[in-house]
């Protein structure tokens, strides 16, 4: 729901219609948004890959080939929506179902500082990052299951690949971020990007990478292996897995996962500047919400270069990194995090 | 067998030496980002053919106008996929067409047979037949593509534009 700074001079929060209707208003306002922002991602991603390819990159559709996603969602509506003999019929339409669903519902806790204390945010929970958490979890089941209901091979085995994948670096992603929690005293997302020191002559707004850098490169790390991104993207490899649990996928099934994943970057990425670069601080006026999308746009930009950089690691490199190298580090971060502010207070 | 030992042999890289490497390959991609393009936005840019480029044929005319091509089917002899179609037909004093006895009265070249070797134009005697530098010969239909004699004759020198320009950018 949308806060104003004077706290609701019109009672709309509290009225039982106004209530619902700002709810509705403002989920229909995010996903609008998201699917936007998830459309110019790919645009974004293309174009630069282009470039560090030394090519142009997509430039036909619209300007600066701006429209090309809408072109691409054309074509992919259109397509035949194939679905082979024998796969399972309801886990096979259920997985891209789950897929963004979870993407989107991550939405619902992230909140946006659009200007000066005016504030976007759907659901303010106490515990938004735990549900951001619960609720990413939940592509292991639509990769999975996606893999597990097209009854290929390739899809089977990109599907394992994933669960196994996303397990490993779910415990180092949650882990990576106890300390920022220590640090701040509270899950809420809000409270987090908000969080303020009064250091002698400065007393304001503190980006917790500073505070917290170790904590922020094992997250990157492993939110990129969350979204299955280059270089961590074996359980789509297609060198190896053809598409892995993509495969059997076509029209408008193939475009909830192409969206989900896009969606998840895009969450990962408002993550990364809310927990570690103080969301929407420094705001500038009324253009608090540029200062967020810049940094936003910073963190996708960071996912494409490392994707235009790095090769696919293999998938007893991936295991070990999870799991030898990760996992203890943020194990071993969040204990000297703890004895460093027991020892300050 | 040489390359696993020698791996073997080179000594352990610490974790610094390896985000060092993760940097080296980061900024060599972002350079990359900032120089000029190889590609060219190919049907408003295209890129210089050579001056000897083997494309779309055409029939050639003296400077008087009369066609080079005497229908000695030599062309078509020589042609390794079978695509030229050559009808010859006397020349007479009323109906003069090319210098010599006779002259083609049916040329086709079919394209999409057409393998551009450029030995039609090697067997060629009087070099009536030459290989241009017009390449882009999408058409919608296959019937389209059996280039007649009228498609394929250049025009009379007074209406006529230089064909063979070599390269253009």
């Amino acid at each position: 729901m949308i806060r104003l700074a004077p706290p609701d001079p019109f009672n709309l929060y509290s009225g039982p219609i106004t209530h619902w209707v700002i709810l509705v208003v403002a989920m229909v306002a995010v996903i609008f948004v998201i699917l936007t922002g998830a459309a110019y991602t790919v645009w974004f991603e293309r174009i630069e890959l282009g470039h560090m390819q030394r090519r142009p990159g997509p430039n036909r559709v619209g300007p600066w080939g701006l429209m090309q996603l809408a072109a691409d969602g054309v074509k992919l509506v259109f397509k035949e929506s194939f679905a082979p003999r024998d796969v399972d019929r309801i886990l096979y339409v259920l997985a891209p179902a789950i897929m963004v669903l979870a993407a989107f519902l991550a939405w619902a806790v992230i909140p946006i500082g659009l200007s000066n204390g005016f504030t976007y945010w759907i659901a303010n929970l106490n515990i938004g990052i735990l549900l951001v958490f619960a609720v990413s979890s939940m592509n292991a089941y639509a990769i999975l299951l996606g893999g597990w209901a097209s009854n290929s091979k390739y899809s089977l085995l990109g599907g394992l690949r994933a669960a196994a994948q996303l397990i490993s670096y779910e415990m180092a992603l949650g882990l990576s971020l106890v300390p920022v929690f220590m640090i701040v005293g509270s899950l809420r997302l809000s409270d987090i990007a908000n969080y303020t020191v009064h250091w002698g002559p400065y007393s304001g707004p503190l980006p917790l990478v500073i505070l917290a850098p170790v904590s922020f490169v094992i997250y990157i790390i492993a939110a990129v292996a969350e979204t299955n991104r280059t270089p961590f993207d074996l359980p789509e490899a297609e060198q190896e897995l053809v598409g892995g649990y993509l495969t059997e996928y076509s029209g408008l099934k193939f475009v909830c996962f192409y969206l989900g994943e896009y969606v998840n970057m895009i969450t990962v990425s408002a993550l990364a500047s809310l927990l570690f670069f103080a969301g929407w601080h420094p705001a500038f006026g009324p253009f608090a919400w540029v200062s967020f999308l810049v940094k936003v746009i910073l963190f996708l930009f960071l996912y494409i270069w490392l994707r235009t950089t790095l090769p696919r690691l293999r998938y007893d490199q991936l295991m070990r990194l999870g799991w030898k190298v990760l996992l203890p580090l943020a194990l071993a971060n969040v204990v000297v995090t703890a004895v460093v502010l027991v020892a300050v207070q | 067998m040489d390359e696993i030992e020698r791996r073997k042999q080179r000594p352990r890289q610490n974790v610094l030496q390896d985000v060092g490497a993760l940097a080296v390959g980061l900024k060599t991609t972002l350079g990359e980002r900032f120089k000029p393009h190889v590609t060219v936005n190919y049907p408003e840019q295209k890129t210089p053919r050579a001056e000897r480029y083997r494309g779309r044929h055409y029939l050639r005319r003296y400077d008087n106008g009369l066609e080079r091509c005497i229908g000695c089917e030599l062309c078509a002899a020589a042609c390794p996929v079978g695509c030229i179609l050559v009808i010859a037909a006397e020349n007479t004093e009323e109906h003069r067409v090319s210098p010599g006895e006779r002259y083609a009265k049916v040329y086709e070249i079919n394209m999409l047979r057409c393998i551009f070797c450029g030995y039609c134009e090697e067997a060629c005697p009087v070099q009536a037949i030459v290989l241009g530098p017009e390449y882009e010969l999408a058409d919608v239909s296959r019937e389209r593509f059996v280039y007649t004699k009228d498609m394929l004759l250049e025009p009379n020198p007074d209406q006529q534009e230089p064909l063979f320009v070599g390269t253009d950018a």
